[in-house]
């Protein structure tokens, strides 16, 4: 039988101190209580069997200090199997009919991790390794990691018995005066990385007396899932006639640990001061109360080393700013290995009242699989605030999720199944709560009910690896909605079908939505008002958008999430603005002929009805380059010198498709005519499925007579090289949104410069630049689909 | 036995001390950082009593052995004594890397300010001993003249510094949270104490 199957039948009794014991037995202060195992087997033996005679089921072994640190290999072995053996050679002494079993017990090294101490966090895990691996050898029936004060230890304590042993692992915290671990952690924060790092049973030992820790083990109950340890001290200490004294009783000892086991902690015993008396009478106190049954908790909580955040109806604002895409200087800081200045931007975020900072390095030419923990880590040491660790690489994301220092928060994971088989065993090692994104192989659903189901299948699996549904947050995605005019409302339809039907959290990127439009934050932040009003948990935004952080502070206000509006009074101040400036300006009046007209204003039938009354009387391809692609030139201009926004322009674009339609239905204009003639392969390349942009080059590359190969989103390198051959394809266009394909982009270029060294090759994409272009060997670089055009348009013009 | 110490008063001149501040008063810079010092900041003091004991060379300080002549002079008379350990707590540790990055003004004060806060704690703690004991000797700490540093590691595990209110030692004996301080007060022999 294990420990954890005798958990689930009754309740645990656990042993009491030990050091003050053997101090009465002569053990000298400054002495090394573990070297009694081989000095003194017969008194570790006795005490050992008090116990168990006391009705403990549990016992420690005299193994609290016993690492590497204070012996050598070779004397750590014999003292490990020594107080084992001690511990069994008690439990077949006693006479006890109780179930036992024997802790190996696992007690902080006695140094300070890294950044504040002298180890660093790796060094800390691998002590703590060898420890487990003699316990586990020499015949221990769990791990028992008790009295750790810093939240990083005790995570690299349980990674260690997690990596090194098959034992159940319980975990027990020393919390101070002020309820927290010495190193600031509160119990939500420490119940949040333990719980998601997979501990048997968690809970508060050591520190205080049972009424003192109350607090704390209420706490635990609150936010807890797990069996719950508690194993206080008799009290506070003092000296009498120079011994040390501790101030409760057994009997007051006891009842409130009756007290405790009656609200459900299951698992019980005493630590310093307390002996077999007291846990005789705890065990007394206790027999006949059953075991409570363990409900499941459903708050959503990421951590750092001290904080923790729970999701609520306030929803949460994660700071979007540590990211390279589209920003110049991030991107040289990361170049330039100046993480200075990304601590800079991290206090700027906090000092905006975000609640979380996300956190992505990925750009090309740096090694993301080092720098990400390396940030992640330095940010660690300038604030406190939960991070959200932002990578879809995922040796990236396990490095940094292994060093960071709580519970992080991961973007993210997405409904296809290479990213859930590569992301759910890393939360379930380290835990981490996951922004889910409701897509998976055959892309993005178009309405609400297919984000809705993919969600669906996105928790069943993770339910497969034992992650349970808080720890999933659903991005249902948001789309331009200059592209796609009910982006916002399948988005909208979405979260509210996520939350009503599935009960789970929910996060968005809010910005995307305002793509190609002018004046993007006023839509920004309507839309984010409009998401939280459908039960948004949180936010991926720029907390230093004003017109942002009013709708935040706004909503709140209004639903009563601000009590005595105490936070939008605090921050009235400062979020009043100067009227926005008044940035879009007009498109000139369209001018031009009647077809020019409507082509221009994006009238669609009307184009149409012109071109079918021209046609009569004029040449189709005369009205082509006379009418229609000057129309067209016309918008394009305006695109460029930003009169004119990007759905005016795919209006236009429509319409000039439309009367295209028209001379082709008239058979004036076969394919071939109107057909320049060149072929254009284009892709979003592999691991990106962002693909407005590209789309947009393709209608505009048609208008201008291209025959256009779309292989559409997330395509490999190999695929895109074969069809430029195959196809005999003179321009090849590539498109990338995310930071985290640029690599992908790069090995496309390569390998189509190798097999078809005459196709030019044209990128674009959000995160490209000029200099990205050039670096990852293309031989074009456009910054929209207008200049797509008027590259190729030069590029063919040469032949 | 473990004391707790909320804001202690610090002393102006102290920090202007440690900052090597030829200022009169403290700064704005300085009294802000004051100011925002996180609601957890807390001093701590853990401490054990000792009966002593003078053994021609050696002293037996009851949890540990010396030959320091220094500390032997500075217990004359004395056959108990009070070993302590007292922190400022990880915050200043916290706020002073955090600083170094971004504010080394900041750092400084923070790092003044710390020592400042430990010293305090330790002053308000000696008086203490003294009222409780009667009559005491000045704090005497591991480093001061010929008592050796390494008294530190039986110190630590004498008092449980670790477990009790969370410093740590490094090989170098160097303490963190870096704000702390060891020490032994002696009690004078003729005076009645109560335990």
């Amino acid at each position: 039988m294990l420990i954890t199957d005798l958990i689930k039948q009754s309740l645990v009794i656990l042993d009491g101190g030990l050091g003050t014991l053997l101090q009465k037995k002569g053990l000298k202060a400054g002495e090394l209580p573990e070297k009694w195992n081989l000095s003194h087997p017969e008194i570790l033996t006795a005490v050992h069997k008090a116990y168990f005679d006391a009705g403990s089921n549990t016992v420690n072994a005299n193994t609290f200090g016993a690492n590497c640190l204070k012996f050598s290999e070779n004397e750590l072995e014999s003292i490990i199997k020594a107080a084992i053996d001690n511990a069994k050679e008690a439990a077949k002494q006693s006479i006890s009919p109780s179930k036992k079993f024997i802790a190996l017990d696992m007690g902080p090294t006695g140094k300070m991790l890294s950044p504040l101490g002298s180890i660093a966090f790796e060094e800390a895990v691998n002590i703590f390794a060898k420890t487990v691996r003699l316990g586990a050898k020499h015949g221990a029936d769990l791990i028992m990691i008790e009295t750790m004060t810093d939240l990083y230890e005790t995570k690299a304590a349980l990674l260690a018995a997690k990596e090194n042993c098959d034992l159940p692992v319980f975990v027990s915290n020393a919390y101070s005066e002020n309820g927290r671990l010495l190193t600031g952690a509160e119990p939500k924060a420490v119940i949040a990385v333990l719980e998601g790092m997979g501990a048997d049973a968690i809970g508060v030992n050591c520190s205080l007396g049972p009424a003192d820790l109350m607090p704390v083990i209420k706490d635990y109950l609150k936010y807890s899932s797990l069996p719950l340890i508690f194993k206080p001290n008799a009290g506070l200490p003092s000296s009498v006639n120079g011994e040390t004294v501790y101030d409760v009783s057994e009997d007051e000892f006891s009842e409130t640990m009756k007290e405790a086991a009656n609200l459900g902690v299951n698992i019980l015993g005493g630590c310093c001061g307390t002996t077999p008396e007291y846990i005789s009478a705890l065990y007394n106190s206790v027999k006949d109360i059953s075991p409570t049954k363990i409900s499941k908790k459903s708050f959503t909580v990421v951590s750092s080393y001290s904080k923790a955040q729970v999701f609520s109806n306030s929803p949460l604002l994660i700071g979007e700013r540590i990211n390279p895409t589209g920003k110049k200087r991030f991107k040289q800081a990361l170049k330039d290995h100046d993480i200075d200045h990304i601590l800079d931007e991290a206090l700027k975020q906090e000092d905006k009242g975000v609640h979380l900072l996300d956190v992505n390095v990925g750009t090309p030419e740096i090694n993301e699989k080092k720098l990400l923990p390396e940030v992640i880590y330095e940010i660690q040491t300038v604030t406190d605030i939960p991070l959200q660790i932002d990578s879809s690489n995922i040796y990236a994301l396990e490095n940094a999720m292994r060093i960071y220092n709580g519970k992080a928060m991961i973007n993210s994971v997405n409904g296809k199944k290479e990213s859930m088989n590569a992301v759910f065993p890393l939360m379930k090692k380290y835990g981490a709560v996951a922004v889910a994104l409701t897509l998976d192989e055959s892309g993005i659903p178009e309405t609400a009910e297919g984000r809705l189901e993919i969600a669906k299948k996105i928790l069943n699996e993770a339910e497969s690896y034992g992650i349970d549904k808080k720890d999933i947050v659903f991005d249902p995605l948001c789309m331009a909605v200059s592209a796609q005019p009910n982006a916002a409302e399948i988005t909208l339809d979405a979260l509210k079908l996520i939350k009503d039907n599935l009960g789970c959290k929910t996060v968005l990127g809010i910005s995307n939505i305002s793509f190609g439009l002018p004046n993007r934050e006023a839509l920004n932040a309507s839309f984010f008002t409009l998401a939280c009003e459908n039960g948004l948990s949180a936010a991926i935004i720029n907390p230093y958008s004003a017109d942002m952080m009013k709708a935040y502070y706004s909503f709140n206000a209004l639903k009563g999430n601000d009590e005595s509006f105490s936070e939008y009074i605090k921050k009235a101040p400062e979020l009043i603005t100067e009227a926005s400036k008044h940035l879009s300006a007009e498109a000139d009046a369209p001018t031009g002929t009647e077809l020019q007209k409507a082509i221009i204003s994006g009238q669609k039938g009307r184009a149409a009805e012109i071109t079918k009354k021209l046609s009569e009387n004029n040449e189709p391809l005369k009205l082509i380059s006379d009418e229609i692609i000057p129309a067209l030139n016309f918008v394009g201009d305006g695109f460029e010198s930003k009169k004119l926004y990007l759905p005016q322009l795919l209006m236009s674009a429509e319409a000039a498709g439309a009367a295209f339609e028209v001379i082709k239905a008239k058979g004036a204009l076969t394919e071939e005519k109107h057909k320049n003639g060149h072929k254009i392969v284009l892709a979003t390349v592999k691991g990106d499925i962002h693909d407005i942009g590209k789309n947009i080059v393709k209608l505009l590359l048609e208008n201008y007579g291209y025959s256009v190969i779309d292989l559409g989103k997330d395509v490999a390198p190999e695929k895109i090289a074969d069809t430029v051959i195959r196809e005999n394809a003179y321009i090849a266009g590539l498109s990338a949104l995310m930071t985290t394909t640029v690599p992908a982009m790069k090995e496309t270029v390569t390998l189509l410069k190798e097999k078809a060294p005459d196709c030019r090759v044209i990128v674009g994409g959000a995160v490209l630049t000029e200099e990205y272009a050039k670096e990852i060997g293309a031989h074009y670089y456009s910054k929209d689909a207008i200049s797509t055009v008027r590259i190729a348009d030069e590029l063919t013009k040469k032949d | 036995m473990i004391k707790t110490y909320i804001s202690p008063a610090l002393n102006e001149k102290e920090i202007l001390r440690y900052a090597r501040s030829s200022e009169n008063a403290l700064p704005a810079e300085a009294i802000n950082a004051i100011n925002i010092l996180p609601e957890t900041t807390v001093g701590r003091v853990v401490f054990d009593i000792f009966e002593i004991e003078n053994r021609g060379d050696i002293l037996d300080l009851g949890f540990a052995k010396t030959t320091s002549k220094n500390l032997k002079k500075n217990l004359e008379g004395c056959n108990k004594i009070v070993l302590f350990a007292a922190t400022a707590g990880i915050e200043f540790d916290r706020l002073i890397k955090k600083y170094e990055r971004v504010s080394p003004s900041k750092a400084l004060w923070y790092q003044s300010i710390g020592s400042a806060y430990v010293e305090s704690v330790c002053d308000i703690f000696c008086e203490e001993i003294t009222r409780e004991y009667g009559k005491t000797k000045p704090r005497f700490s591991p480093g001061y003249g010929d008592l050796p540093i390494e008294m530190q590691r039986d110190i630590f595990s004498a008092l449980g510094c670790e477990k009790n209110i969370g410093i740590t030692l490094n090989d170098s004996f160097f303490m963190t949270p870096s704000k702390s301080v060891t020490a032994i007060i002696g009690i004078c022999e003729q005076q009645k104490g109560k335990f």
